[in-house]
């Protein structure tokens, strides 16, 4: 999942100030999952929002809700009106929700309430790790089910190196050395020969150095005569 | 011209916290009668949302008053309330409202006592931070 934190509230409110309607929107699925943007977050964020406003003496209207995933165009539709009608949209989703809504509303002013921070999991209750970097050509099948990319500090592709000591990353002895666990799983696993085979220099095309990534799938692409109908639909 | 009431919200445990009320008030014990209390099942069920609501809609102070930690009816529950009064007084910070406003105690049934001193502190708190309202010296 996406994981995101939320931005300081003096931050978030410098960027609406010089607007009257603030509408806010949340999202209801990662950003809700790690407690940054979902129901709960929203309300509080218009609750404090509206506490600072009175506390300076200022009027501005903040209105709050959640969609259902605010990164699918069919679910921000739905509230067309309500953005429309605002002066500012406020995101309280990833980076992705925001976008899409600055993409289908180009005149609208979107500001981001969250900081979108990386693809990770919940390990824990209140705690996210990351887990992957989206490179574009996974390899966790070599490595023992762990990503290196992402959990090795020098995103090494043959590991450890001689910083690792006793499990733990020199670069801080609070990181696990994701090496060393690799090495520990396929040990569990009686593939210990892959910790020995030599990985070539990965293919980064597929990364993000060659700029925005797009994944088309021909078989579930709309031809433009069902687009024609969905329209029609909506 | 009359001093303001102060306006004050408490969120109280219906386990320890509502009932060291009851004792208080069985007691004799005297506490301002602007004090609203709200019964809840647990301290653990107060989310933020509803410490910031009450703010927002007039008042002053509020408290969340719930079982001793370590003897709490749910456990957990009084930590976990604890935890968001925490993280209210934190966003409280942030958007430049005094974290004092809000104030989390915890009690046995049998501390009247403590029901008292905790009514007395925050009437104290809601009495000299007054309303949130813009403040006089044009910050």
């Amino acid at each position: 999942m996406i994981v995101a934190e939320r931005k300081p509230l003096g931050e978030i409110a410098e960027m609406v100030a010089p607007y009257q309607k603030v509408t806010v929107i949340g999202c209801r699925s990662c950003v809700a999952i790690c407690l940054a943007g979902g129901e709960k977050e929203v309300k509080m964020l218009v609750s404090a929002m509206k506490l600072k406003n009175r506390r300076e003496g200022r009027k501005q209207d903040f209105d709050g809700f959640v969609l259902e995933r605010q990164c699918e165009k069919e679910w921000v539709k739905e509230v067309e009106d309500k953005i429309l009608s605002s002066d500012v949209v406020l995101s309280m989703s990833c980076s992705l929700g925001a976008q899409t809504i600055a993409d289908m509303y180009p005149e609208k002013i979107v500001v981001p309430g969250l900081n979108t921070a990386m693809f990770g999991v919940p390990e824990e209750q209140g705690v996210w790790s990351e887990k992957c970097l989206g490179c574009g050509d996974c390899i966790i099948h070599t490595t023992g089910g762990i990503c290196p990319i992402a959990r090795c500090a020098k995103s090494m592709l043959n590991g450890p190196c001689g910083g690792s000591s006793n499990g733990h990353c020199e670069v801080n002895l609070d990181i696990e050395c994701a090496w060393y666990a690799i090495h520990e799983r396929l040990k569990l696993q009686g593939r210990l020969d892959l910790i020995e085979m030599v990985r070539p220099p990965k293919e980064w095309t597929t990364s993000h150095s060659g700029g925005r990534r797009v994944i088309v799938r021909e078989d579930a692409k709309l031809t433009p005569h069902q687009k024609r109908d969905k329209e029609a639909v909506i | 011209m009359a001093e303001r009431n102060p306006k004050v919200v408490g969120f109280c445990c219906e386990e320890h916290g509502i009932e060291c009320a009851n004792l208080a008030v069985r007691s004799g014990k005297q506490y301002d009668v602007s004090v609203r209390l709200v019964r809840v099942p647990c301290t653990g069920r107060v989310d933020g949302i509803h410490i910031l609501k009450a703010l927002e809609d007039g008042a002053d102070a509020v408290f969340v008053l719930g079982c001793l930690e370590k003897n709490c009816y749910y456990d957990t529950g009084s930590i976990e309330g604890r935890k968001r009064v925490d993280y209210v007084k934190s966003m409280l910070s942030q958007v430049g409202i005094e974290p004092e406003r809000v104030e989390m105690f915890n009690a046995s049934s049998s501390m009247a006592w403590k029901f008292s001193e905790i009514v007395s502190k925050m009437t104290d708190v809601a009495k000299r931070l007054g309303p949130i309202e813009p403040r006089g010296d044009g910050q």
